[in-house]
């Protein structure tokens, strides 16, 4: 399955505005599937960002990094799956997604896309 | 408080609309008896900071020294919404309940306060009439549950970390793999963790940030700020379910904003 396959099972998904495949040493895009208005490049690089911070977190315990790591908005979800080789795969959502669902999605692309 | 007290108050306010100083402000006025310039204070803070339990706690003060016992019912009600442990607001519920007649809710409320805060010797002398006037009775071998969140952080120690916004240690401790003490090092991880997630919700449309939660390997992570300047890190082995995790977080999280109220 090519990467933008896999980030289309995740844009299927009612309530997410985009999905996107980053590089976490630099945040740069590798591959989206954005909806209009949706930033790919801030994304990106927030989500690096967000998920170095917390990779810091697990480190200090002794810990691998998180498989994920969920940002819970009052109006939005980020969802972020780190993967082996330097990627990282990144879910963008509105409150109205089906947290569950897009938990789900987002391990199971990560596997597919990793 | 004195006028010069207030006068300051006042002044550092109107410098800065968006400092908490709304909070002893309003507090002073209501003190003073000033309780329409007290209400406008309180009321102006809440809007400001609509989801922090403590404007509203004020203002349903506020509202019950005016009188109005059923705005100050609503605005507990709000904050009870917000934290649901607050001891403030269920004495309050307590005490307009009790007014009104309504002696059995009036009961649930000050029983929660007085589990919430087993030391306060006038909440036990009140529960203690509320339970003479409504006949109720202790069931015999019945033991509060402890409800205390911190009290629970005591009980599992090592699983929960509280630290200030610049990664500064406030209470608790994690252990790393090898189970050697871990907090210093996770608290200075955590600095800026805050502002990377404001930052990160604001500029993506996710609106205000309410949590982080991380699935590892071995233990899973939630990430709260119980204020604006503290964040709460509390872990659980895999076994535990995500869901679970999450309400531990909440209690950990109000709990925690009440011992860092206290503390102030």
């Amino acid at each position: 399955m090519s990467l933008a396959e896999t980030l289309s099972e995740i844009t299927r998904i009612p309530g997410v505005h985009g999905a996107l495949v980053v590089s976490r040493d630099d945040g740069l895009v590798v591959a989206d599937a954005l909806m209009e208005g949706v930033e790919g490049d801030a994304v990106a690089a927030l989500a690096a960002s967000l998920a170095a911070r917390m990779r810091g977190v697990t480190t200090a315990l002794g810990q691998p990094e998180p498989v994920l790591l969920m940002l819970a908005g009052t109006d939005g979800t980020l969802l972020l799956a780190p993967g082996p080789s330097g990627l990282l795969l990144v879910a963008v959502a509105g409150s109205d997604v089906n947290v569950s669902e897009l938990r789900l999605g987002v391990l199971a692309a990560a596997g597919t896309a990793f | 408080m004195i006028p010069e007290t207030i006068q300051a108050l006042t002044a550092q306010l109107a410098r800065d609309p968006g400092s908490l100083v709304f909070l002893p402000l309003a507090e002073g006025l209501r003190r003073r008896g000033q309780l329409e310039s007290a209400l406008t204070v309180a009321a102006a803070g809440a809007a400001r900071y609509p989801e922090m339990a403590g404007a509203w706690d004020l203002i349903a003060r506020i509202q019950s020294d005016r009188g109005e016992g059923d705005l100050a019912f609503d605005a507990w009600t709000t904050v009870l919404r917000l934290d649901a442990d607050h001891i403030g607001a269920h004495k309050g519920l307590g005490f307009l309940c009790f007014r009104a007649g309504d002696h059995s809710r009036s009961l649930r409320y000050l029983q929660r306060a007085a589990e919430l805060a087993p030391d306060d010797q006038a909440l036990k002398s009140t529960l203690a009439r509320v339970r003479e006037i409504t006949g109720a009775r202790p069931v015999p071998g019945y033991a509060s549950p402890a409800t205390d969140p911190l009290r629970a952080m005591d009980s599992e120690p090592d699983q929960a970390l509280l630290v200030d916004r610049q990664g500064r240690l406030l209470a608790g401790d994690l252990r790393d793999a090898e189970g050697r003490s871990a907090g210093e090092a996770v608290a200075a991880a955590l600095t800026g963790v805050t502002r990377e997630a404001e930052r990160a919700a604001r500029l993506l449309g996710l609106g205000s940030w309410r949590r982080i939660s991380l699935e590892g390997g071995p233990a899973h992570f939630e990430l709260r700020t119980p204020t604006i300047d503290s964040v709460l890190l509390l872990t659980r082995g895999r076994h535990v379910p995500a869901g679970r995790l999450g309400m531990l977080a909440d209690r950990a999280t109000a709990a925690a904003r009440r011992w860092l109220e206290e503390l102030r």
